[in-house]
Formats: C-alpha cells, sequence, structure tokens
C-alpha cells in the first residue's frame, strides 16, 4: 500500500503532462493537413504559391496520387475555396501531348488541401519535360500558374500505353497495392483511352484478366487472383493479386472489351512465357 | 574435437575404481508389442549388436519393427509398421522434441548418439501412446545413466574405423556413482567421406561430420529422493543429402532436463518422477556446394520446445498402474530466402512454417491386470488437448492465399485407447490388441508452404482444416518357446481413416523449378495397412544359434492404390557363433521384388536384393583392463542395391571393413 502512495501521484502527474501536451499541438498548429507527406516543389505567380505534395517527395512515372496546397503570397494564408483546372503537357521535340488525369478537387473534411491524380506515360529526359498548367478561381476571380516538374523514370513497368486490335490507344496504370505483400492483395489499374493528344478519358466495364508470374522462379504462378473489372464507383478497375513470395512479378494482362474480344495481350502458357501488355511490381 | 578429449582428460584425472557390468540381456527383447533395443556400449558382454560403434540408425535397423528411411548416409528417419514420423511418438525419456527442418532431414533420432543413449523402447500402435499421440507406435530413447550404488569409477574409450566411407569414430565417457551422487559424461565424434555404393560407385554428398557430448548427474534428496539433471548437445555440419537436392551445413540441438524422483511414496504409490525440460534446435539447409541448382536458396528452420510430465507407477492387488500427466509448448519456424539468378533482383523470401506455436496438454492412464491362470489384461488411454497458433501476420498472410477465411488458431481434442488382452497356454503365449488412436496434423501438414518432396517431385501447401487422423487397429502375436527353440508369429492391421496424404491440385503451380506441381494435404476416407511377421531362433548345438525372420506388409487407400514407402517381402537369417569370449555371425537379409509401389507419390519397382555380411568379436585382457574387439565385412559380395526405404533410389552401401576398439579404465 505504501508502494501505491508514491505511484498514484506519478501516475496523476504523466496523465495531466500528456494531455497537455496534446492541446499544445492543437494550438501550434491547427491546419497543418500535409503531415504524412513531402512537399515536391512550389508553382508559384505573382499572388499566389501551388504547393505540390506527394507520399515520396518525388514525381514518378506513371500513376502520381497528388496533394496541392494554395498559399496567398501576401497574407500567408492557404486558400480553402479555390476551384481548380489542372493540365498536365509534354513538351517533346516534335509535338506535345497530355495524359490521363483526374479532376483537382477539394479534399473531403479537410480545410486546405485539395487532391487529385495523374499518370504520366513517359519520364522527363535531356531535352523533353513534363509542365502542369494550374487554371484556378477564387471569389470569381481568375488565375493562372505555370510550372515545370521532374518526372522519373521508374525502374519497373508501371505505367504502359499501346494500341488496342480495335485501332484505339489505351493506358493502363498500376495504382495498388503500394505496398505489395505476401498474400492476396487488393489490385486497381487505372484504365484510360487516348482520344487525341489531349484528351484521355476513363475507360468503363472493360475486363483486365490478371496472371501474375515470377520470371526467375520457372514462371511460378500464384493461385486464387481475380480479375480487374470496372468500379462505377472509384472509375477504376479492381482485382485481387496474390503474391506467394517476395521478390520480382510480372503482372500479366489481357484486355477484353465488353463484348469479350481481346483486345490486347495473350495468354502465358508453356510455350509462351508472358503477355505483350504486363505491369511489373518488385517488393 | 577439444571438448571430447577434455572430457576424456578430466575423466582419467578422476579415476578411482570402475566396474563392468555383467548382466547378459538379449540386444532385443520382445515382449507383446514392445521391443526393448539395448545400446550396449556399456556393458561389455552384450555385443551382439553388428558394431558398438554403429550410429544410432544402425541400432533401431536391427528392430523388426522399425525401417529406417535413407536420404543420405546421415539422419534416417525411422518408420514402425510402415509408418513416418508424423504418425508416430518419437521421444527422448519422455521429453517430445521436434525436428526443425521442413524436409525431415533431421529426425529426432539424430540429435542423440549411442554415447548417451541405454535403450530405446519401441512400442507398436496405441500401446505406444504414453509419451504422446500415435497412430504407428512410440519410439523412446532413454539416456544412459548410472544408479545410485555403492561408489565407483569407469571410463572408456572406443574408437571406430571403416574403410567404405573412411568413417573416423571417437567416443569416451566417464561414469561416477555412489550411494548419494552420479554422473556420467560422454563425448563421441564421427566424421564420415562419401561412401561407396557396390561396385566402387562413389555417392557424392554423402558425407559428414558430427559431435555428440552430453552430462547427466544426480543427486540423492533424503531417504527416497533424487534430483536428477541432463544436458545433451548435438551439432552436424558438412552433412550431405545425396537424395535431396539440398545439404546441411549446420543441425544444432540443445536438449536439458531436470527431474526430481521418488521411489516408494507409500504402499500404493511405488515411483513418481517429475520431470521439466527443454530443448532448443536450429537447422541449416544448404545448397552452394552444388553444381547446377537451378536456383540458390537458403533454407533455416528453428524449432523450440518447453514442457513437462509428472508420472506415477503404482500397484494395488494385482493392478499395476501407471499415469502419466504431460504437457509441452513448442514453436516451429521456417523460412526460404531464394537468390535469382539476376543480381539486379531483389531476393525471394517465403516463410514454410509460419511460427507455429502449439500447446498441447494431456493425461495417460494404463491398468496392467494380472488374471489368473497366466492370463493378462492391458487398458491404456490418453486424452489430450491441443491449441495451435499461427503467430507470425507474414506467415499467416502466406497461408490466407489459400485459405482466405484462415483463422490464427486452432484447437482439437485427441484421443488414443488400447486393450490387450494375453494368455499362456504351457509354452504358447496368444496375444489380442484392439486399439482406437488419433493424431493431429503435423506442422507440415496443417501449415508447410510450398514445400518441395523430391521423392514425388511436387510442391506441398498444407491444409489447416485437416481433421483428426483417426485409426482403428488390432493386433495379434503367437509366440511359442522352447529351451532349443523360439518361435513366433504376430500380425496387425491398421484401418486409418481420414488419413492425411497429398493430392494434387491442377490449378496451381508449382514453385520450385523443376517440379511437376502442387499437392495439398487432403484426407483419404481411409487407408489401411497390413503388416505381418514370422520370427524363429533355434538353438542348434551348444555355441550355434540360427535365427530367422521374414515380414510383409501391404498398404492400400480407398481406391485400392497403393501407399508409398510400404516393405515389399523381407527377411533376415543369420548363424551365430559363441564360445566363451569370442562372438562370430554370419547373416544375410534381403528383400523380394517391391511389386506394390506407389507411382502416384514417386515410387518405382524396386528390385529383389540380399546381401551377407559377417563379423567376429573378441574380448580379452590388457594390463588387468578390458579390451573389446570386434570387426567384420557388410555387404561382402559388394552387391549394388537399393531398398523399397531409400529415398529416390540411392544405392546403399558397397563392401565395407570396419573395426571396432573398446577399452574400458577401471
Amino acid at each position: 500500500m505504501k508502494l501505491l502512495k508514491y505511484i498514484f501521484p506519478v501516475l496523476f502527474a504523466i496523465t495531466i503532462i500528456s494531455c497537455s501536451s496534446d492541446d499544445d499541438d492543437n494550438t501550434i498548429d491547427p491546419i497543418n493537413e500535409v503531415e504524412d507527406l513531402l512537399l515536391v516543389q512550389e508553382i508559384t505567380n505573382e499572388t499566389h504559391a501551388i504547393e505540390i505534395f506527394t507520399k515520396s517527395g518525388e514525381i514518378a512515372q506513371g500513376y502520381n496520387e497528388f496533394t496541392i496546397r494554395i498559399k496567398d503570397k501576401t497574407s500567408q494564408e492557404f486558400v480553402e475555396n479555390a476551384s481548380f483546372m489542372w493540365m498536365p503537357m509534354m513538351h517533346m521535340t516534335e509535338m506535345s501531348h497530355s495524359c490521363p488525369k483526374s479532376n483537382l478537387v477539394k479534399t473531403e473534411g479537410k480545410e486546405t488541401i485539395y487532391t487529385g491524380n495523374m499518370v504520366f506515360q513517359m519520364p522527363n529526359n535531356a531535352d523533353e519535360g513534363w509542365d502542369i498548367t494550374f487554371d484556378y478561381t477564387i471569389n470569381s476571380e481568375e488565375f493562372t500558374a505555370v510550372g515545370g516538374i521532374n518526372v522519373t523514370a521508374s525502374e519497373k513497368q508501371v505505367v504502359t500505353t499501346f494500341m488496342g486490335t480495335d485501332g484505339v490507344k489505351y493506358i493502363i496504370a498500376y495504382m495498388e497495392p503500394k505496398t505489395p505483400e505476401v498474400m492476396v492483395n487488393d489490385m486497381t489499374v487505372g484504365l484510360y483511352k487516348m482520344e487525341s493528344m489531349m484528351s484521355f478519358p476513363i475507360v468503363e466495364n472493360y475486363t483486365i484478366m490478371l496472371d501474375p508470374r515470377m520470371p526467375s522462379m520457372g514462371n511460378h504462378a500464384s493461385p486464387n487472383n481475380e480479375d480487374l473489372v470496372y468500379n462505377p464507383t472509384t472509375n477504376l478497375y479492381d482485382g485481387k493479386l496474390s503474391l506467394t513470395m517476395t521478390g520480382y512479378w510480372k503482372l500479366n494482362l489481357m484486355l477484353h472489351n465488353q463484348e469479350g474480344d481481346m483486345l490486347k495481350g495473350e495468354m502465358v502458357t508453356d510455350e509462351n512465357e508472358s503477355s505483350s501488355l504486363y505491369l511489373e511490381i518488385e517488393f | 574435437m577439444k571438448n571430447i578429449f577434455f572430457c576424456f582428460v578430466i575423466g582419467i584425472l578422476l579415476s578411482s575404481n570402475l566396474l563392468a557390468q555383467n548382466q547378459e540381456i538379449d540386444s532385443t527383447n520382445v515382449v507383446g508389442l514392445s521391443e526393448v533395443i539395448v545400446i550396449g556400449k556399456t556393458n561389455l558382454k552384450n555385443r551382439k549388436q553388428v558394431k558398438p560403434l554403429s550410429t544410432i540408425d544402425d541400432y533401431l535397423e536391427e528392430s523388426s519393427k522399425v525401417t529406417m528411411i535413407k536420404r543420405g548416409n546421415y539422419a534416417w528417419e525411422a518408420a514402425m509398421n510402415n509408418m513416418l514420423s508424423e504418425r508416430l511418438s518419437v521421444t527422448i525419456d519422455g521429453m517430445q522434441i521436434f525436428g526443425a527442418c521442413t524436409d525431415k532431414m533431421d529426425p529426432i533420432t539424430s540429435y542423440v548418439d549411442v554415447s548417451n543413449l541405454s535403450e530405446v523402447k519401441i512400442t507398436s500402435g496405441q500401446q505406444g501412446s504414453e509419451n504422446g499421440a500415435t497412430i504407428g507406435g512410440s519410439i523412446d530413447l532413454k539416456i544412459q545413466k548410472n544408479d545410485f550404488k555403492k561408489e565407483e569409477f569407469n571410463a572408456g574409450v572406443d574408437l571406430g574405423y571403416e574403410t567404405n566411407s573412411n568413417a573416423r569414430i571417437i567416443s569416451s565417457e566417464i561414469n561416477y556413482s555412489n550411494a548419494k551422487f552420479f554422473t556420467n559424461v560422454d563425448g563421441i565424434y564421427r566424421k564420415s567421406d562419401n561412401y561407396s555404393a557396390g561396385n566402387d560407385e562413389e555417392i557424392l554428398f554423402s558425407q559428414f561430420e558430427k559431435y555428440n557430448i552430453s552430462g547427466v548427474a544426480g543427486v540423492k534428496t533424503g531417504k527416497n529422493g533424487a534430483l536428477i539433471g541432463s544436458v545433451i548437445y548435438d551439432k552436424a555440419t558438412d552433412v550431405g543429402y545425396p537424395a535431396l537436392p539440398m545439404d546441411v551445413s549446420l543441425a544444432e540441438a540443445l536438449i536439458a532436463s531436470l527431474s526430481y524422483e521418488i521411489d516408494s511414496v507409500n504402499a500404493f504409490i511405488n515411483k513418481w518422477e517429475t520431470k521439466v525440460y527443454a530443448n532448443t534446435i536450429s537447422h541449416v539447409m544448404d545448397d552452394t556446394k552444388r553444381p547446377d541448382v537451378p536456383i540458390h536458396m537458403d533454407m533455416p528452420g528453428w524449432s523450440d520446445t518447453y514442457g513437462f510430465y509428472s508420472k506415477i507407477y503404482a500397484k494395488k492387488s494385482n493392478h499395476n498402474l501407471l499415469f502419466n500427466f504431460n504437457g509441452y509448448y513448442n514453436k516451429s519456424l521456417a523460412e526460404m530466402t531464394m537468390y535469382s539468378n539476376d543480381p539486379n533482383e531483389n531476393s525471394m523470401f517465403m516463410l514454410t512454417w509460419p511460427d507455429v506455436r502449439t500447446v498441447y496438454s494431456g493425461i495417460y492412464g494404463e491398468d496392467a491386470i494380472t488374471l489368473a491362470n497366466n492370463k493378462a489384461l492391458k487398458f491404456s488411454g490418453r486424452f489430450g488437448f491441443q491449441h495451435a497458433t499461427v503467430a507470425d501476420e507474414f506467415g499467416l498472410n502466406s497461408l490466407r492465399i489459400f485459405y482466405p477465411d484462415l483463422e490464427d488458431t486452432d484447437s482439437r481434442f485427441i484421443f488414443n485407447l488400447s486393450s490387450e488382452f494375453k494368455l499362456n497356454i504351457k509354452k504358447t503365449s496368444l496375444l489380442f490388441n484392439v486399439g482406437y488412436g488419433e493424431r493431429a496434423p503435423s506442422v507440415t501438414e496443417a501449415y508447410g508452404f510450398y514445400l518441395y518432396n523430391s521423392f514425388d517431385n511436387y510442391d506441398y501447401i498444407g491444409n489447416p482444416y485437416l481433421k483428426n487422423e483417426k485409426s482403428l487397429e488390432f493386433n495379434t502375436s503367437i509366440n511359442h518357446s522352447t529351451s532349443k527353440l523360439k518361435i513366433g508369429a504376430e500380425a496387425s492391421f491398421f484401418y486409418i481413416s481420414d488419413y492425411i496424404i497429398g493430392k494434387t491440385d491442377p490449378n496451381l503451380t508449382q514453385m520450385t523449378i523443376g517440379a511437376d506441381g502442387v499437392r495439398v494435404y487432403t484426407a483419404l476416407d481411409y487407408a489401411t495397412i497390413f503388416n505381418t511377421g514370422l520370427s524363429a531362433r533355434y538353438k542348434l548345438i551348444p555355441g550355434w544359434t540360427l535365427n530367422g525372420f521374414m515380414g510383409y506388409s501391404i498398404g492400400k487407400d480407398n481406391n485400392s492404390n497403393n501407399l508409398p514407402l510400404i516393405s515389399p517381402f523381407s527377411y533376415k537369417a543369420a548363424v551365430q557363433f559363441k564360445k566363451n569370449l569370442f562372438d562370430a555371425e554370419i547373416n544375410m537379409n534381403g528383400a523380394g521384388e517391391q511389386k506394390n509401389y506407389s507411382n502416384y507419390f514417386g515410387e518405382n519397382k524396386t528390385d529383389a536384393y540380399a546381401i551377407l555380411n559377417i563379423n567376429a568379436s573378441y574380448n580379452f585382457y590388457l594390463n588387468s583392463q578390458k579390451v573389446y574387439l570386434k570387426t567384420g565385412i557388410e555387404n561382402l559380395l559388394d552387391e549394388y542395391y537399393s531398398t523399397f526405404a531409400d529415398w529416390n533410389n540411392i544405392p546403399r552401401m558397397g563392401r565395407n571393413f570396419f573395426i571396432n576398439v573398446s577399452y574400458t579404465i577401471r
């Protein structure tokens, strides 16, 4: 009992301290909504600085999720009511083109941040590079900001552009799982059609058959995968990816349209080691 | 090596007087369904076994109930009634211990040696459930220890050499006892190169090296009590497995126990023994010395077990009672890392045993009742509860690829029952036995993940939803003995329902490069195994004895397909001569053609064979110290052969000269 007499005051003190430190956090920085993210860069014009955040602090070839914050240069406050249009553009030596993207919208339940995503088919190189144009409106006043971004090359094939047998150019981008594990992973990809150099609408209601393989293990296949099917809520394609071990996996794909016609890819068999349509992961 | 010499030197320093035990015991002693093999190293007059420095595997093979599955020249796997280790209860002095290798390269018997064992108790079927649940029977390896006797000291050295594999063996022991204290310390070291099959064909990767040291000590506490502690350390390195695609760079075990015994507790309880124990095993498979492997891999495994038992021997009028309450906790973990031939690729990792924690606790009771008119009854039963947990998240997720709703825990009850009736009519004794028993699936059978079996060339996936395997067994034997002739016949029949075995799943593709596919452990409706044996011993004229044994087995599944690893017709015959301190023996053993093989499980027809062995031994005195010399030739005719029990038909050893010398200091 004697011991408890000493312990109780100590416990009490600890409780007080821990509670009060929580309060401190809230008062010091009430609007830090980018805690888990890293700043890639700022694109500025005369009035605003547009901060671009990603999880890794980089922009890579393939699918990227962006979090954007916009700061008023004079007041140093974050703008909470901007409405955005954004346009990525690849400036090649011969031509320019855009890439698949979502809208950039205010993040639900947040004060200062806006989210959207883009799929970069190719990385920057010495002579060719990407930029993003932000056209935004704040209280009916229109602004524009443009800045170059550095899209780094991905080691593995996480995005692929191809011509289907229907003569249409498609893009498939790997999205989930971001950190694959030895388990049945929820897999998500995006499927886009290249309507023109500037327009990449989402393709609905196709099916992407999935056959993950390990080429260095005699083309070992994993069981209980599920083909990727269109999810009308997210406008993406969801499936199940089972990975029996860590290492390099080639995700062989076959694209079918609504009628069931195979537009791209081949079945993997003993004779045919891989499909011409595939994505890659390594972990 | 250092350690062994160290022990030896200490022993010599401690010297006082010595004893050589003089009682003569048959090296194999059959009583009903159980059999005791005496490891005769300390017993100078008991040299009936082939060679004193045989491996424990050789000793076990002497038993008519046991066959040894060979994957090389080391660590053979014991099978009883044509059932392998997952259907047996193999213990060391009642202690549970589980191998750490997913490919069964380290049966429990590989972690002890003849230097630290006194005998092996082999019990067939449900009579063997004293230490744990079983289907086929039990093998209990008894640690050698002294009694509290008058003050005694002895030390011994054994040396052995064998030509075929250039095997060198040295063993040494020191024993001391007085009325209040005893201790035994021993060590053994073996080193063997590749052996050659008949016709001088060298079997690559059949080498091994190992040493084993152990110590036992006991202190008397009061009039009837005694505290006994024992430690065994065993380490094998550079072990080749010619029948498998991988070798072993390290197999290491530390086995420790502490027990308290009370004799003559009261008029009812004769003896009460309680033991706590712990053992830990590390096992590292290695393929770096193999040329042309499709992909290099590391496959380490670990198994730790902590347990206890409390045993009471009691007697009330004509009832001999034995109770054994025991429990253990085992942790089995094994992993595999494969290295791609492309150095830029990440290594590939999987958990092949997902850190399975098994807790078992059970109680065993036995009542042997002596009835009038040479009749005896025996009932025994074990009731246990097992709870298994998959502790590793990575492993659980791996298994969920196959079983999406898999829970991380599994609980089951396990029953074993046996009853026996013995009847003696003049010089003939009859025995009838019926038993029912269950076993839980092994870690591999329940949770194994892409474990490659080189026997049938399939990868195996465990099945956590397997039911207990259940066996209904019938045994009968008849023995007739006169002073000249001993003749006996026995038969056993097992009807095993929910028989656990692998079945090909055509929807799965193999992981191992070059394998034919994937098999998942499933339960057959039933399988049957029938064994029968005939043995005879005849004393021809004084000094000369004839011995003979033949056996036949058949195992079928519910579709009348053959089960794998079932012995064909086999036989042994020996002529023994003994005069004073000289012994000699010529024996032949062989088997008929294996016609009832299982193609599905990778077997093919094994040809008939017969081999001839001769040996002789002599006891003499050198400066009043006893010396024992034994020499012989195994496979005299250098026959090139393999048996049904040889993994992937690797041929057995060709002609082999051996010599063993034992020197006892008093």
